[in-house]
């Protein structure tokens, strides 16, 4: 603990710090651009020089200059302001003056520095420099004129991406950044860089010219594209949501978020359910809350009810979903629409029991089924660090796919679970943070469940103050419905045997509606898509960037999220519709207000009235552990296209087409 | 550079050296260059191997050789890195030519010693047989460039032409020294002038006595 002088301030720093860190816990603002504390250190900005002594009678990078005893750092030196505005000078010397046209602008921080520590006016009047436009993709639009070549973007894409496409090359003043041979970059993380540029070089392909930072107004919500829940805050200008970007939970997501997260939004502006349909002669036909409500109270259905529940809801419109369901006699929950039916009489049997932040710990990681990078982008990149930093081995079972890191594939068989080969065993012998993830892929299979359970026990991977055995689900609304009772026993097609006369559907697009000919379907959700076309009556409800809600991620963190806009014309909050139902019904629910509902649903769920985890008790139940046959493919087969809202994303479209897909698109010239 | 010019279609390289393949001798030569290098940092032979493989390239088109795209991917996966970090490498340094090359790449130091001592008449010599800078000549003899110093001051002006050094040139030995590559004739690598690499012109100013035979100077002090 090394005791150093900042600016006359006496203190102490941890091991290892650097100057940069040590003036920061000072309570020293030290500009910086290439610095960045989770990439690792270029020092080649030099905007963060300080006066150190002892040391060489100049000005040093403090960034890249390890804090050690006695030293006595200087911030507000006339040396250090006259450093700072030298540095700045040289940035801007090719940097355009365009910032009246530049994306960037309003929340740049090379704009905020050079009126914070630079000069005022330039000396130079010699040309600048130009650099053409580099093609990096549908997500990242570049002006690389503007780059100051912090390596930012670089570094992202080596260290925490796992994918080494972007690099500096040439040399000198003729250094560009680029992709690799200017092709799109393939990362689903490839939007983070925008984020990370601390200038207009690489801005947002969708947000172009769109908005000023501070014609936005900011709300905190939770993501629903998969199972991580990253933590988000929703840009709205008027009614419409202009772009998601992350906030840092360390947690959770630290600060990424993936392109789907990211740009998926401007699927809320497209093929939206604005006003109730009835089906009449076989067509869907527009009608209003009355006649919808009436056509449903004129179903006779006995107390055979069922709630199917979509990928995206949130746990308030499950849980009054759940309550009309039972007000009118029914029972029939589900959740998994694509028809798996793992056990979930013990919900940490079926969780991410290694907190997610803790998967940079692990030493050995063995894969079942999981195409991690595209079931939950963020995890992997926690996998990617373990195996980066901490040097961990990864083992895998299935299909070979790129997960951006080193990877041993040992088969596609189930039964590697049972009969595991040596190289594994061996590792996990000597690990001390072993971790099992199962993913969508084994969980299809019969016995793979109970194996996995098996193979955990034998291998002590879950032990004293380490539990490393894991699910990995894709639903943001898994975790949170199967702790309100959306799992039926054999899954969506045991439910569908028993025939249900009136059907909810909580935007369900994922469903086998040919399962349901005999249902009176109704269809709440916020898009047209699957599930509307087989609908009888459909219910206009809010997309998760209109409607507050509580969404419970992959290992049960339970986390809230905030209405950033309010959903289109006639569509209405989907817990504001069961509500009304119930009282056309003749079964009015028990709340009048959001907050009562949150009320009830705590009572009911006492888990998911606190925010953190959940804490799941761990006992295993004792399965089926014979697993057969081989893992065939994974569920995820377009990363881009797995829910309604990205389906009718003009982004997302492209993104599929172009870095699934592989098909060319031209840029228009501009 | 950005702007480097005549590099043909992604397509016509590829389909052109997509296979490259090392030679057996290559093969061997780049085993022995990686070997080099302690476990776990075989990357670092990078340099070695494209320029190995530039070499390959150059005996293949009787040229000096260059760097297309596929031979670059061909030698990043030789050694199991990413393309875009020997990518990269070959961009970094002027010895990777990323463009086809004639058969002599006339490289012409125009750095302030050389520009003092007459690298202006060279360069004019050069124009004058019809090198233009930056560009191949139609018949595919001379490529000509204007390099910064190449550290052989002493004996200004200088040009490299592929791996030799030509020094102390003015514009007519460097006219001869164009013609004579052109048409094939043996050359003189190094000094153009009477002078043993850089010694003084004109034989030694100094230790004179010491040309022909062993002298002991001590003798000479009084």
């Amino acid at each position: 603990m090394p005791k150093v002088t900042v600016d006359g301030l006496e203190l102490e720093v941890p091991a290892g710090a650097t100057v940069l860190q040590a003036c920061e816990l000072a309570g020293k603002e030290i500009p910086r651009f290439c610095y960045h504390e989770r990439l690792s250190i270029a020092g080649n900005c030099r905007m963060c020089l300080v006066e150190v002594a002892p040391g060489p009678p100049k000005p040093q990078a403090s960034c890249a200059l390890p804090a050690s005893e006695g030293q006595v750092i200087k911030t507000d030196s006339p040396m250090v302001k006259k450093a700072r505005e030298g540095v700045m000078e040289f940035l801007l010397i090719n940097h355009p003056l365009d910032c009246p046209i530049c994306d960037q602008g309003g929340e740049c921080d090379l704009q905020d520095q050079s009126v914070a520590y630079g000069r005022g006016t330039s000396r130079y009047d010699e040309n600048k420099r130009a650099v053409t436009e580099k093609y990096m993709g549908p997500i990242v639009k570049t002006v690389m004129t503007r780059c100051i070549q912090c390596t930012r973007c670089v570094r992202f894409a080596e260290e925490v991406a796992g994918v080494e496409e972007i690099g500096a090359v040439f040399r000198g003043e003729n250094m560009q950044i680029t992709s690799y041979l200017e092709k799109a970059v393939t990362s689903e993380l490839s939007g983070n860089v925008v984020d990370l540029c601390p200038v207009g070089a690489l801005t947002a392909r969708p947000y172009a010219f769109e908005a000023r930072p501070w014609e936005l107004k900011k709300t905190p919500a939770i993501d629903v594209m998969d199972a991580v829940g990253t933590n988000i805050r929703l840009d709205a200008r008027g009614r419409a949501v202009l772009r998601a970007v992350p906030r840092i939970n360390e947690d959770v997501n630290e600060e990424w978020a993936h392109d789907k997260t990211r740009w998926a939004v401007d699927g809320l502006l497209h093929r939206r359910l604005d006003q109730p349909y009835v089906r009449s002669g076989g067509k869907l036909a527009p009608a209003s809350w009355e006649e919808a409500f009436a056509a449903i109270a004129a179903v006779k259905h006995g107390g055979s009810v069922a709630a199917i529940a979509g990928d995206m809801q949130d746990c308030e419109t499950m849980f009054a979903a759940r309550e009309l369901v039972s007000a009118l006699g029914g029972s029939l929950l589900e959740g998994r629409q694509t028809g798996l039916a793992y056990d979930v009489s013990s919900l940490a049997a079926v969780a991410f029991n290694t907190p997610i932040a803790q998967i940079e710990n692990a030493d050995v990681i063995l894969l079942v089924g999981s195409d991690l990078r595209h079931e939950a982008p963020l995890i992997n990149t926690r996998v990617q660090k373990a195996v980066r930093k901490k040097g961990a081995k990864v083992f895998a079972i299935g299909p070979e796919v790129d997960l951006t890191y080193k990877t041993e594939w040992l088969g596609d068989a189930l039964n590697l679970l049972t009969r595991s080969p040596k190289a594994l065993t061996d590792a996990l012998k000597s690990a001390e943070r072993p971790v099992i993830i199962l993913g969508g892929g084994a969980l299809r299979y019969a016995g793979a469940h109970g194996a996995a359970l098996a193979f955990a026990k034998k291998h002590k991977i879950v032990r004293d103050g380490w539990n490393g055995f894991n699910v990995t689900h894709f639903a943001a609304a898994r975790m949170g419905g199967l702790m309100l009772g959306y799992a039926h026993e054999g899954g969506i097609k045991a439910l569908a045997e028993k025939a249900p006369k009136l059907a909810f559907f909580l935007g369900a697009d994922e469903v086998d509606y040919s399962l349901f000919a005999k249902s009176f379907k109704v269809y709440v959700g916020h898009h047209g898509d699957a599930g509307a076309h087989a609908a009888d009556v459909i219910l206009p409800g809010a997309a998760y960037t209109e409607k507050a809600g509580t969404y419970v991620n992959n290992e049960g963190r339970v986390q809230r999220g905030e209405r950033a806009v309010f959903p289109p014309g006639d569509a209405r909050e989907d817990w504001a519709i069961f509500r009304a139902l119930s009282q056309v019904l003749g079964q009015t629910l028990p709340f009048d207000s959001f907050d009562a509902l949150r009320a009830a649903m705590a009572a009911s769920v006492p888990a998911l009235g606190v925010e953190g985890l959940a804490g799941y008790a761990w006992n295993p139940p004792a399965l089926d552990a014979k697993p057969d046959g081989v893992i065939a493919d994974y569920p995820i087969k377009d990363f881009y296209l797995t829910n309604a809202i990205c389906r009718a994303s003009p982004t997302m479209q492209r993104c599929s087409s172009e870095l699934v897909h592989g098909e060319e698109w031209l840029e228009a010239a501009e | 550079m950005a702007d480097a010019p005549n590099i043909p279609s992604e397509a016509e390289v590829r389909a052109k050296w997509g296979d490259f393949k090392w030679t057996k001798e290559n093969a061997k030569t780049a085993a022995m260059y990686v070997g080099r290098y302690p476990e776990g940092r075989q990357r670092s032979a990078v340099m070695a191997l494209l320029d190995l493989a530039q070499r390959q390239v150059g005996t293949d088109t009787k040229t000096q050789g260059w760097l297309p795209v596929p031979v670059i991917e061909y030698v990043a996966a030789y050694l199991d890195m990413p393309y875009m970090r020997a990518y990269e490498v070959a961009t970094f340094y002027t010895m990777y030519n990323l463009a086809p090359v004639g058969r002599y790449h006339v490289q012409v130091c125009g750095t302030t010693p050389c520009m003092l001592r007459g690298s202006d008449d060279v360069m004019k010599a050069c124009k004058n047989r019809g090198l233009v800078k930056g560009a191949t000549t139609p018949d595919g003899l001379f490529t000509l460039n204007e390099v910064e110093c190449l550290g052989a001051c002493t004996n200004a002006p200088m040009v490299q032409i592929n791996d030799d050094n030509f020094e102390d040139l003015t514009y007519d030995s460097m006219s001869a020294l164009l013609e004579a590559l052109a048409t094939d004739k043996p050359v003189k690598i190094g000094p153009q002038i009477d002078r043993q690499t850089s010694c003084p012109e004109g034989g030694p100013t100094t230790l004179k006595e010491m040309v022909s035979a062993n002298h002991d100077y001590r003798k000479d002090r009084k």
